[in-house]
């Protein structure tokens, strides 16, 4: 079971409190926690990553593990702590605006 | 007894304020979609309850909302807008070719014979359509495809698809007008567009007869007289009398030719309302005095109409979409205002009361008239 931590709005979107829990099949990477968390929550395609270009949009990112992993592949392994379910994936809506 | 429901899109959610046919006291219901960029609301004149609303976010991108109780519950449908084929570039700012590429939508025009059927808008500049009450949408290429399309440059906003007219008495004919590439005419039901811009003069482009360029603001038509188009320009107002085959100025005795919103009485043709801007650079009304102007004569003589509004230290801007007549009688007329206020007017014009004074900025105002 992989943690996914969404933004405000997106929780709002999903309608769902606190942290989301997807199943994911073989390697635990962005793209599987992404396409699982959109099949389950299918209001939340196009408000991550673009449902055309499958891109990170450019003012979200991706943490865990105190790390940045916005910039790593999609396919890139995640973390082991996120694979295991110790860590959450956090989906962070980048600080700006107002 | 007839009443009103009053669509508000702001910066921060929409709001729907409702009041019966006097239109003196008001239920306010929101924020709806707290927190999001809420571009435009409108209402299927087919099926008044259902609603269509373009939720944007910076972050998150577009959202589509639809409700099929006049706004007590929604549900969210498709967002997917893909143009067709290789999308190809349209002109940067400084010239260069820049690639299509989708930012939000902008305006939502339900169909005026189907509740399933709906038009949107987009940025950067594009027309789509749902037939499926927003679930999957399509692009009608023929307007970008248009051999212009390479040339389009966007306005200050970014380049938006803004305006969608269609033809009460000719299910065939479309308008729509973009920033700042100009107005365009469908007579195939959108397949094929043409550029409407003969008469329009814009200081800054080099060429006086060129068809694209033109930073159209708005336009509007009366449903008994679809021929006839009213346009607020960057600068100017315009009027056709030909559906666009021809423009001529009626900016007339206005104290600045320079605004957003436009729009046309319920019950008389030749009654136009806008809201003049200091000028391009100072977007505020002239004097720090809110005035709306009403030409009963189709343009040219023009009265300020000021009872209820701020007479002083106003300075807000009304945006494009912030303007909506209803069609009870006498007809009201509803506009919302960069500082978060929607003010009403029950008698066409000539006394204003505030309905909200201080929601997030408005950026669009429509109204539906109930039975």
């Amino acid at each position: 079971m992989i943690r996914v931590v969404l933004p405000a709005h997106l929780r709002t979107i999903a309608k769902v409190s606190g942290e989301v829990e997807v199943d994911v099949e073989g390697e635990v990477t962005q793209r599987s926690v992404l396409d699982a968390l959109e099949a389950s929550y299918p209001m939340l395609r196009g408000t991550i990553r673009d449902q055309s270009t499958q891109k990170r949009r450019a003012f979200v990112r991706f943490f865990a593990c105190q790390e940045d992993l916005s910039h790593e592949s999609p396919d890139a392994p995640l973390p082991h702590e996120v694979a295991k379910g110790t860590e959450p994936f956090l989906v962070v809506g980048a600080m700006a605006g107002g | 007894m007839s009443g009103v429901r009053v669509l508000v899109g702001t910066r921060k959610g929409a709001f729907v304020l409702t009041s019966d046919g006097k239109r003196d006291k008001w239920d306010v219901s929101g924020p709806h979609f707290a927190g999001w960029e809420i571009y435009h609301v409108k209402g299927s004149p087919v099926d008044p309850n259902r609603l269509f609303a373009s939720q944007t976010s910076g972050w998150f991108g577009q959202l589509i909302q639809r409700s099929d109780d006049g706004g007590a519950t929604w549900e969210q449908v498709g967002s997917k807008f893909e143009y067709d084929g290789v999308p190809g570039t349209h002109q940067w700012y400084d010239g260069t070719p820049h690639p299509w590429e989708f930012a939000r939508v902008w305006h939502l025009e339900p169909s005026l014979s189907d509740p399933d059927t709906v038009y949107a808008g987009v940025e950067d500049a594009a027309l789509f359509r749902s037939v499926d009450g927003g679930q999957e949408w399509q692009e009608l290429s023929g307007l970008r495809d248009h051999d212009t399309g390479p040339l389009w440059q966007p306005g200050a906003g970014g380049m938006c698809l803004h305006s969608i007219i269609l033809d009460p008495t000719n299910p065939d004919r479309m308008f729509v007008a973009i920033s700042a590439a100009g107005a365009f005419r469908s007579d195939d039901a959108g397949k094929s567009w043409r550029p409407i811009t003969k008469g329009l003069k814009s200081e800054g482009i080099p060429d006086p007869e060129a068809h694209v360029g033109h930073c159209v603001h708005r336009i509007a038509i009366h449903p008994s007289r679809p021929d006839v188009l009213f346009m607020q320009k960057h600068w100017d107002v315009m009027r056709s009398d030909d559906a666009g085959e021809s423009w001529y100025e009626i900016s007339g005795d206005l104290p600045t030719d320079f605004g957003f919103p436009i729009d046309v009485h319920a019950h008389e043709p030749d009654t136009v309302y806008v809201v003049p801007i200091t000028s391009d650079s100072l977007h505020y009304p002239p004097d720090g005095k809110l005035r709306v102007y009403r030409s009963r004569t189709g343009g040219n003589e023009w009265e300020p109409l000021t009872n209820g509004l701020p007479q002083s230290n106003c300075y807000v801007n009304v945006l494009r979409d912030a303007m909506a007549v209803d069609s009870l009688d006498s007809c009201g007329i509803y506009f919302g205002t960069t500082g978060g206020q929607v003010y009403a007017s029950s008698d066409a014009g000539d006394n204003w009361a505030p309905i909200v004074r201080d929601l997030p900025g408005v950026l669009s105002v429509e109204v539906q008239t109930l039975p």
